[in-house]
């Protein structure tokens, strides 16, 4: 089994918006946008709802869980693994699998939530076989 | 209002560089521009539109009419939808023609990113702060080639497209590169040779990729009447389509394009139909852009591009559907990574029958060309163009 090696992703530049989600992924918590309206939930999270004109935005955390809904594995550099994680509550977001077999990912996967340190120190949300 | 009919491309041209070192990006769209102009039998004294796209230095029509000299413009546009943005310029031209707010439009593009030594596909690029997908993406090496690649595994997934079916779509485009002497890639290549080429990003292969090129194209876009006094043959613009697709908040689906909509909207206005085009210029940034996009526009069922791509279906005098007879951005050039260009210069010269002898599709009257900038695997631009020979 090849284990992915450590790549140390590069740091997110938060903006004014996203400071709560930031803040948050250092609490060890994945962040979804909610309609508190209409309930509907998007990813990546934003003050204004992509989806409706109507509705202010509240932030609630990811149970965290989730599958593969697609990935590719990086061969030009040192491996590594993109993907788009369909999470349990509906958002498909991408993200990197960590600490794992590269060879053995498949899409529908089962994945869990888990924190890298940037190059910065900003923990980042990635996920790893569940 | 319908665009059908109201405008023509008079002139077209591709510069034949692939590598330009010694040479400006504003430069190159200078000679290109010159060059298109110099194909329609007119000048830049006639020029009084001009589009451009964030391939063009500066602030795009000001620093480019500055150094061009362009000095009648009372029309411009730089939308920018990436690589897709030239087919959307000829609609917008088309429109601009229409409203008369110009009469004869020029469209450049150029770039040297193989002369900057862009690592274009393999590189996540960080991009603007500001740029609001920027911080929920850089972090996780999204580059262009893993982000097509995403595409192609969830279509592998779905449908179970092969690697050799996707091979068969760079085996088709190297076919007809064979035969344009300015083609980086003119050897031909066979199914076994792509997909035993080193993998860049599952399930992608090296030669599932474009070329990095220098160079650049232009166009010129006039209204009929004008069109029909040049000695060239006309070549009308019957209609047009576009569309933005991205991820939706969350909701998005891979296993197709912009192109759906796009096209949708522009065989609708053309008043024809998938069966009804001779010749197809398909964005080929990689096999699986094409393969979607096959899918998308109608040239066949979703799901069944892979088969429909297969055993030389694509190729000039072989198959249903002759495709990209330059050899495409998958072996011919993929100027400023920006392949819409070359799509519609090669369907005028389809059009106007003179595509290289060996490739020409014969009595070639109606061509679409399509685009897609950006990236599928996020968001992307789409723009169709259905092209009739008068």
């Amino acid at each position: 089994m090849s284990e992915t090696p450590v790549r140390v992703p590069p740091s997110p530049v938060p903006d004014p918006s996203t400071l709560g989600f930031w803040q948050a992924a250092r609490e060890g918590k994945l962040l979804l946008g909610r309609n508190l309206e209409t309930g509907r939930l998007h990813y990546p999270p934003r003050p204004v709802c992509p989806f409706d004109d109507v509705g202010e935005v509240e932030y609630v955390p990811s149970s965290g869980r989730g599958t593969i809904y697609t990935f590719s594995v990086m061969r030009a550099k040192t491996p590594y693994a993109i993907a788009y994680v369909e999470l349990e509550e509906g958002p498909r977001v991408m993200t990197n699998i960590v600490d794992c077999d590269l060879e053995a990912l498949r899409i529908g996967q089962a994945v869990r939530l888990v924190f890298v340190d940037s190059e910065g120190g900003q923990p980042v949300p990635m996920f790893t076989p569940a | 209002m319908s665009l059908r009919g109201v405008a023509c491309i008079a002139g077209a041209y591709e510069h034949p560089t692939r590598k330009a070192e010694n040479k400006s990006t504003a430069q190159l769209h200078a000679e290109v521009a010159i060059g298109a102009l110099r194909d329609a039998g007119l000048t830049r004294a006639d020029v009084d539109g001009y589009f451009c796209a964030g391939d063009a230095p500066g602030m795009g029509p000001l620093s480019m009419a500055d150094y061009l000299g362009l000095n009648r413009l009372r029309h411009v546009d730089s939308t920018d939808i990436g690589g897709s943005s030239y087919l959307l310029h000829v609609a917008h031209a088309a429109e601009a023609i229409a409203l008369g707010r110009c009469d004869v439009a020029l469209i450049t593009l150029a770039g040297r990113p193989r002369s900057e030594g862009v690592a274009t596909g393999t590189a996540p690029r960080a991009g603007s702060p500001a740029q609001p997908d920027v911080q929920f993406e850089y972090p996780y090496g999204a580059a262009v080639a893993n982000l097509y690649a995403m595409c192609a595994m969830r279509h592998r997934h779905e449908f179970g497209t092969t690697a050799e079916q996707l091979a068969w779509i760079k085996v088709a485009a190297s076919h007809h590169a064979q035969h344009n002497e300015h083609a980086m890639l003119r050897k031909v290549v066979t199914v076994e040779e792509v997909v035993n080429s080193p993998l860049v990003a599952d399930p992608l292969h090296r030669l599932d990729c474009c070329v990095i090129s220098d160079g650049g194209g232009a166009l010129v876009v006039t209204r009929p009447e004008i069109a029909r006094g040049l000695k060239r043959p006309v070549v009308t613009l019957r209609g047009a389509g576009e569309a933005v697709k991205h991820q939706m908040g969350g909701q998005l689906d891979l296993t197709y394009t912009g192109a759906r909509f796009s096209g949708a909207r522009a065989f609708e206005e053309a008043g024809v139909t998938p069966a009804d085009i001779k010749y197809a210029s398909i964005y080929d940034s990689f096999t699986i852009t094409v393969l979607l996009q096959l899918e998308d526009l109608g040239f066949c069922e979703k799901g069944q591009g892979g088969r429909f791509v297969a055993d030389g279906n694509l190729i000039s005098g072989v198959g249903r559907l002759p495709f990209n007879t330059d050899g495409g951005g998958l072996c011919n050039n993929h100027p400023a990574n920006r392949g819409g260009m070359t799509k519609v210069i090669e369907a005028v010269r389809q059009l106007r029958g003179e595509a290289h002898p060996a490739v020409q599709v014969p009595n070639c009257d109606l061509a679409l060309a399509h685009g897609t900038g950006g990236t599928i695997g996020t968001r992307h631009g789409s723009a169709t163009l259905v092209l009739e020979r008068e």
